[in-house]
């Protein structure tokens, strides 16, 4: 087998299961609202995620309002400003990323590319949205108790984030806390029908390797959640029992406000090390999804099979195993042994390997290729961009030693938002361009996609290429104000302002981006079945958008892998999966 | 084409950027070139295949754009081609990580003649501590800590009598010399973090961390705080001046030890030491109160 997925076009008998009977919803509450469909409760994921999303894109204005124009917005004080930080970025990347990659793509995506008729246990997938839906609004009531939201950084470390000096330290950082555990309570239902619907209920002939990429980012990713998460739950626990109940987790003997504090022991590093445990597979948690959905997007719209498949399952699983073995290099300064520096650095710089040669497959995709510069195709060409990017200033900061000036300056903000905060972003734009047409039967707007794709990526490129420099300069991060020092030049503080006016023209597409979708739904261009010719059998339903159930009253058959595309010798430039051989012309 | 062109754009106008950026790092005052060389090293790798990438991907989506005559090649695989382009990478990748991990070995050996300097942070300013004649420092605790004590240095322990007790934000260090940054937090964590120096390291209640380095050029520079501890983080500032070794130690005559500045716990009064237990007993002892407000407002 050489030639890998390609040649096995006969049916690989899979164990047969008997089909369950689907639970039908038939009030319009248990269809609509407590609905057991994996589809709805993917767009009740997705919904409650830009929601919240919007308000973590309202909270960077703004932060950047008062970096870019310091001393002008009375309502900005150093306080408001740390809630602003703290919570732009647990929002982003835990209620946002993670819940849209998962909750949102993984619930609407999974069963229909395997060929299930649902998630293996709906009435679970349900309970997981409503918690999710619970610790969301958790987060949001505490911008409104006394004392405001935590202001203690999204990392959470204590001792400052349970200790006076900070903002939020009693409802805030409580409520903080119960929300992340509610929400990886949530994520565990969710990610274990994830999981179980990948491994049991695929249709017959979906072998592991034949399944999408997108599938397999998501099913690697949500291993990699299972088993992160639990790290951070413990240390959500730890962290409020130290500060309700007094315990010394993670409190040492310290000064409080001048006074000397009654805990002892207790070990601000351990903390650290918990967090990272999850924080580091978070990133990825976040990133395989996205390379899975940027290479079925990339193969479909340039017409040609996805370059190197079996590399590219395998990288995801390597990258997901290494990313355990990564997480101290968030520490290098913290005062860790310095001798986890050798190993630490090793092994994130060999995690860049498989991540490269997964970007070379992407360009090598479009290599030779038929490229049609559709929505989500820009979108996927700018993802590439800026993934390689962020990876590249991923290698400075692995690399122990280089990390070391470069630390906690806005190098790294700018390094982590190229890397995982506009590369995943640009990934679900294509994403939900390439599937609104099987979701509402309709496009969205060409033009408007056109202006939103522009602004998103040269927008968000000028606001975080130039900010790295700012870290060379050596400006910290979570700073209120640079205010008055000997080696930062004035000149600084205009590239603030001009990052600032980006980062509001960059907002403002992203709201013309939402009244797109909101009138698209209404009036979009109608698109008809399986309007991009892709082979995934979520195009080869019987009705689009796919009704309850999927699949018509029998399930498909898979006779080959995802990428069956321009395949010599046939007539149309493409192989649906489930097309008998007998079949193609 | 637009797409092409603006990808080729973005790759070289990054070049051009990073060439005539006026935004770089300061001029380096420690030993610590070989960070700087990492840096460099790091830049030419990873710039060189930035650009390689991007022009070779616009050419594509130039070359290859939808063309309805046309029809796209079929190649699932190419073994070669991946083993290629893994050796490569490999190669890149121990390029960036050899001088990283040396320089790091350095980083991580401290000379064993290293003056043994002790950095205090508390919300929010910055307090120094250098040994006396004898080339050592007391032992601390937090429970030491007192109005009579206010670095909390252990009264028995005879290291500490001697001690130079910095009480202000301004610290002074001898040109030349290799010196060991003990660094001690009173409160949150903190980080000492002097952009020209290139090192930096957090500053953790509880244990004591560290850092070594050797400055190179005489000149006052600013001490940041470079890790989250609170509403004043941003005005956790203090300078630190490098001189030369006359300059230095006229600077050093002038500054006053444990033994002279609090007499009293200098003695080793246990009663005073075994007094301060609970919170009660020590109101005010910092006034980081004090501090706060005044850094806060300018």
């Amino acid at each position: 087998m050489s030639n890998g997925a390609i040649e096995d076009t006969q049916v690989i008998p899979a164990a047969e299961i008997e089909e369950v009977e689907l639970y039908h919803a038939h009030s319009f509450i248990t269809k609509w609202v407590f609905s057991q469909d994996a589809k709805i409760i993917a767009i009740q994921y997705s919904t409650t995620a830009i929601l919240i999303g919007l308000v973590g894109l309202v909270l960077s204005w703004l932060m950047r309002l008062q970096l870019g124009y310091p001393d002008t917005f009375s309502f900005i004080d150093p306080e408001s400003y740390l809630q602003y930080v703290t919570m732009h970025g647990m929002i982003m990347v835990v209620y946002l990323l993670t819940a849209l990659f998962l909750g949102g793509f993984g619930n609407y995506l999974i069963p229909l590319m395997v060929g299930a008729r649902d998630m293996v246990f709906p009435y679970l997938n349900m309970l997981s949205f409503w918690t999710y839906l619970l610790a969301t609004l958790i987060l949001t009531a505490s911008f409104f108790v006394p004392g405001g939201a935590t202001g203690a950084g999204w990392t959470l470390y204590p001792p400052q984030a349970i200790s006076e000096g900070t903002p939020g330290i009693n409802g805030g950082i409580i409520l903080m806390l119960v929300s992340l555990t509610f929400f990886i309570i949530g994520f565990t239902m969710g990610g274990l029908n994830y999981v179980v619907t990948v491994l049991q209920a695929r249709t017959r002939g979906m072998s592991l390797m034949r399944m999408p990429l997108t599938v397999w980012g998501i099913f690697v990713a949500t291993i990699l959640a299972l088993l992160a998460f639990p790290a951070l739950l413990v240390a959500s626990i730890m962290m409020t029992f130290d500060k309700l109940l007094g315990t010394s987790f993670f409190m040492p003997e310290m000064l409080i406000q001048g006074e000397i504090g009654p805990n002892e022991n207790g070990s601000p590093l351990l903390f650290q090390h918990l967090f990272w445990f999850f924080g580091h597979p978070e990133v990825y948690i976040v990133a395989l999804p996205a390379f899975g959905v940027v290479s079925d997007i990339i193969s479909t719209h340039a017409r040609k099979n996805i370059f190197g498949y079996r590399m590219m399952v395998w990288a995801i699983v390597g990258i997901g195993g290494l990313s355990f073995i990564v997480w101290a290099h968030h520490m290098y300064v913290s005062g860790m042994n310095p001798y986890f520096g050798f190993f630490f650095a090793t092994t994130t710089l060999i995690i860049a390997v498989p991540t490269a040669l997964k970007l070379y497959n992407w360009v090598f995709t479009l290599y030779k290729g038929n490229i049609h510069l559709t929505i989500p195709m820009l979108f996927c060409v700018a993802f590439i961009l800026t993934f390689l990017n962020g990876g590249i200033t991923g290698l400075f900061l692995g690399n122990v030693v280089v990390d070391i000036p470069l630390s906690d300056t806005m190098f790294v903000v700018a390094h982590f938002h190229m890397v995982m905060g506009i590369a995943p972003v640009l990934v679900i734009f294509a994403a939900i361009y390439h599937w609104f047409p099987l979701m509402s039967g309709r496009f969205l707007n060409e033009f408007w996609g056109q202006v939103h794709f522009w602004v998103t990526f040269l927008g968000s490129y000028l606001v975080y290429f130039p900010m790295h420099y700012l870290g060379f300069v050596g400006v910290p991060r979570r700073y209120y104000e640079i205010g008055e020092t000997s080696f930062v030049p004035e000149s600084a503080a205009t590239l603030n302002e001009f990052i600032t006016i980006m980062v509001l023209i960059v907002g403002v597409a992203q709201i013309i981006f939402i009244i797109n979708i909101i009138m698209s739904i209404f009036n979009g261009k109608l698109a008809g079945k399986n309007p991009w010719k892709a082979t995934t059998l979520e195009w080869q339903t019987e009705t689009t958008p796919p009704g309850h159930g999927n699949f018509g009253k029998e399930l498909p058959i898979c006779y080959r892998w995802a990428y069956e595309y321009s395949p010599p010798g046939v007539k149309t430039d493409f192989v649906p999966q489930n097309l008998a051989p007998d079949k193609i012309k | 084409m637009v797409l092409a062109l603006v990808l080729v754009i973005l790759a070289v106008g990054s070049v051009i950027f990073h060439i005539w950026t006026p935004w770089y790092s300061t001029p380096i005052a420690s030993n610590w070139g070989s960070i700087d060389f990492a840096i460099d090293i790091t830049f030419w790798i990873t710039g060189v295949a930035y650009v390689i990438i991007l022009v070779f991907m616009a050419w594509c989506i130039y070359k290859y754009r939808y063309r309805p005559d046309r029809r796209a090649d079929y190649e699932p695989e190419n073994h070669r081609l991946e083993w290629w382009l893994t050796g490569i990478t490999s190669v890149g990748v121990i390029g960036l990580l050899t001088p990283g991990l040396l320089a790091w070995n350095d980083f991580v050996t401290v000379p064993k003649d290293a003056l043994q300097y002790e950095v205090v942070g508390k919300q929010w300013g910055w307090n120094f501590r250098l040994p006396g004649k004898d080339g050592k420092l007391g032992t601390t605790k937090i429970k030491f800590i007192s109005d009579d004590n206010p670095f909390g240095i252990n009264p028995k322990d005879p290291n500490g009598k001697d001690d130079v007790l910095i009480e202000d934000d301004d610290l002074h260090l001898p040109l030349g010399v290799p010196i060991k940054m003990n660094l001690r937090s009173l409160d949150v964590l903190h980080n000492f973090y002097v952009p020209q120096f290139r090192a930096k390291m957090d500053l953790v209640p509880g244990m004591i961390t560290f850092f070594w380095l050797e400055p190179t050029r005489t000149g006052t520079f600013d001490i940041l705080c470079a890790e989250l501890c609170g509403l004043g983080h941003h005005a956790m500032r203090g300078t630190v001046v490098v001189d030369d070794k006359t300059a230095f130690n006229k600077w050093l005559q002038q500054q006053e030890t444990f033994a002279t500045l609090y007499p009293k716990a200098a003695a080793g009064d246990t009663q005073l030491a075994d007094n301060i237990k609970g919170p009660e007993k020590t109101k005010t002892v910092l006034s980081s109160r004090e501090i706060s407000s005044k850094k806060l407002v300018h």
